[in-house]
């Protein structure tokens, strides 16, 4: 019999105590898994979708909530920008691909993000060397849409289904009578476009009370030329410049109408918005001085999505990871202390029993080994169980992050920090067994004999 | 083997410093296979006798000699190895582990001494006890008199050359007493193991040939 079936009979015998610490480490470790899991997945998601793009832009504001909205889905919308903006921008010999997103409406059911965009979003990679796969075809005409693989997959929607977009990231009763059908569901990508509804901007700018009112579509674009104006004359932008009297109108109210049979509004671009446009510039030095030409502007900002998710994952998460990380270490401490204090407790029981061992032949080092292996399988063990569990409440955690973050999370991705843990609590067993070990050590056989 | 005691004093501090002299045997000798009744008064010195023997205790001064050893010359590992190859240990109270099951009560003896476990000698020997019907049951669930023989059974694993029993008949009942008794100098006989017993049963010293008063032979000053 070796000394770690010795050391773990005598687990068994204190099986509820024995139980109850390594419960207490496995609850400890459980935490940290979780913590460094999701950390981890939401590393991962952010990072990935941001080196996408060069650059995003949108209207002036918070640089890192128009990357959020943009790209991820998350926080409130920002303003719009002009359509005509978005045009100059894709004129723009340093632009490679500038792509209009166009958010605002949701759909009924799960709630998902409707995004206007154009065909070429799903042509370029959505990570380096990445390309969208559809089931079905990409945007062809006005009333298409291609679902991402989650919106499929809650909704049980397929190639065909039809929707009316309702209006408003928030709960909003107003859902507009315009249709679109299902053409394409992607295959999951990891991302939050899986979580995404994607329809043809120029349906997009057919649904009722998407066009801009006249007054003041014509009041920005004429601005946004006087700004225009002045930038090639080589002078400082001014404030936007009065509106002058609308232009004759085409069209401005879609209320009523059917549009099942998908006829084609054509809308002044003047009455066009966009949310954002996702650029790829032709190389990075072009990317660089794009940004800085755009920020310059009164109208938008341009920002480097990579580097708003690293100010986030650097100052807000990672902060709040290291937080979590101290605290639930500070937890496996006190599961450590509480090995200690129920090991410690025992060897006053155990006196006799380590005599017995000592008097056939037992050596000092050998009951000390035989303890301090104790505390190495009850953290060890406590330890793996607790991995186990913490992945487990990650799988069950999972569907509830996913629809809350719109963040698709992959339960059983492994931590590289989670390798550091075995060797720690090795290390905390090591410690937590030397002093019930060295009681075991200095046991006096002939004492605790006759007891 | 033989033992042979010489010179061997033993003594106590107490807790207010003054020295309490246990132990102080001039001669005391057992030969190979040989079986001695030991009795004596309760306070006596004999377990601490039997622990001076077994070298889980130190004498001050003096040999004890098993074989060609002298066990005061060894360092303690030494004493323990020692020990556990050549010398068995049957408590009063027997003393089996309660984690561990009969089989593996007497397959420890073997462990400690550093011995491949050999479960067909650990199997035979509570046999031999006649429990081989209970090897897989903890102390708990054995009767006591079946504890006291798989006590036998670990004291007799590693072939001992001396076996020190303390009072191993005191905590069974009179039915009982006979059989163990007899089973561990049946045990010694066949195994040539020398045999030191110390009781305070009459009736006990009485089934041996020598018998030895320890204030015959004990002068403690």
């Amino acid at each position: 019999m070796n000394l770690v079936t010795i050391a773990w009979k005598s687990i068994r015998q204190r099986a509820l105590a024995s139980f109850l610490t390594a419960l207490s480490v496995a609850l400890g470790v459980t935490l940290m898994v979780s913590v460094l899991v999701v950390h981890g997945i939401v590393d991962r998601i952010f990072s990935q979708n941001a080196s996408g793009y060069h650059l995003v832009v949108g209207a002036k504001g918070s640089p890192l909530q128009l990357v959020l909205n943009t790209i991820y889905h998350l926080s409130s919308p920002v303003e719009n920008i002009p359509y005509v903006y978005y045009k100059e921008l894709k004129a723009n010999p340093r632009v490679l691909n500038a792509i209009p997103i166009c958010m605002g409406d949701v759909t009924m059911e799960g709630n998902f993000r409707i995004i206007g965009t154009s065909p070429e979003f799903f042509e370029v990679d959505y990570h380096p060397d990445k390309k969208f796969r559809v089931r079905g075809h990409f945007l062809e005409d006005d009333f298409d849409a291609v679902i991402g693989a989650q919106v499929a997959r809650t909704n049980g929607w397929n190639i065909g289904s039809t929707f009316k977009p309702a209006h408003g990231v928030a709960d909003d009763d107003h859902v507009h009578d315009e249709v679109f059908t299902v053409v394409g569901v992607l295959a999951a990508t990891g991302t939050p476009n899986d979580n995404g509804v994607y329809i043809h901007i120029d349906g997009f700018y057919q649904i009722a009370g998407h066009a801009k009112p006249i007054d003041e579509a014509v009041a920005k674009a004429l601005a946004f030329e006087a700004v225009d104006t002045q930038k090639k004359k080589g002078e400082a932008p001014d404030k936007p410049a009065p509106a002058p009297a609308p232009p004759k109108e085409k069209h401005d109210d879609h209320a009523g109408h059917d549009h099942h049979g998908h006829h084609h509004h054509e809308l002044p671009d003047e009455q066009k918005e966009v949310t954002a446009v996702l650029i790829n510039a032709k190389h990075d030095t072009a990317a660089i001085l794009l940004r800085a030409n755009i920020n310059e502007g009164p109208y938008a900002q341009a920002a480097i999505p990579f580097q708003e998710i690293n100010w986030i994952l650097n100052n807000v998460v990672g902060n709040v990871r290291t937080l979590l990380v101290i605290m639930t270490a500070l937890i496996l401490v006190v599961s450590g202390v509480g090995i200690f204090v129920s090991i410690y407790n025992s060897m006053a029981d155990r006196r006799r029993e380590i005599a017995v061992m000592r008097a056939l032949g037992a050596q000092r080092g050998t009951v000390f080994a035989i303890i301090f292996l104790e505390s190495i399988l009850l953290c060890v063990g406590g330890g793996l169980f607790g991995v186990l569990l913490g992945h487990g409440m990650v799988v069950i955690a999972a569907p509830i992050l996913e629809a809350r973050s719109g963040l698709l999370i992959d339960p059983w991705a492994f931590e590289t920090l989670e390798l550091i843990l075995l060797p720690a609590l090795i290390a905390m067993a090591s410690l937590v067994g030397i002093v019930p070990g060295m009681t075991a050590y200095r046991t006096d056989v002939a004492k605790a004999l006759h007891a | 083997m033989s033992l042979r005691l010489k010179d061997v004093r033993k003594s106590y501090v107490e807790q207010d410093g003054t020295r309490l002299p246990i132990l102080g045997i001039p001669e005391f000798t057992l030969q190979t296979g040989e079986q001695v009744a030991l009795v004596g008064e309760s306070g006596g010195g004999k377990t601490t006798l039997l622990n001076v023997i077994s070298g889980i205790t130190t004498p001050d001064a003096g040999q004890v000699v098993i074989g060609n050893t002298d066990l005061t010359r060894l360092s303690e590992p030494a004493r323990d190895r020692f020990r556990a190859l050549k010398i068995g240990f049957i408590f009063q109270t027997f003393n089996l582990l309660p984690a561990f099951t009969a089989l593996e009560n007497v397959l420890l003896g073997m462990s400690f001494s550093g011995q491949k476990s050999d479960s067909k000698r650990a199997k035979d020997l509570l046999a031999r006890v006649g429990l081989s019907h209970r090897l897989n049951h903890r102390p708990a669930t054995l009767s006591v008199g079946e504890q006291q023989r798989v006590a036998v059974a670990r004291s007799l694993v590693n072939r001992p050359a001396l076996l020190l029993a303390d009072e191993p008949t005191a905590s069974i009942d009179a039915q009982h007493q006979a059989t163990v008794l007899e089973l561990i100098r049946e045990a010694c006989s066949e195994h040539n193991c020398a045999l030191l017993l110390v009781t305070h049963s009459a009736e006990v010293a009485g089934q041996f040939q020598r018998v030895e008063r320890l204030k015959d032979f004990n002068h403690p000053q």
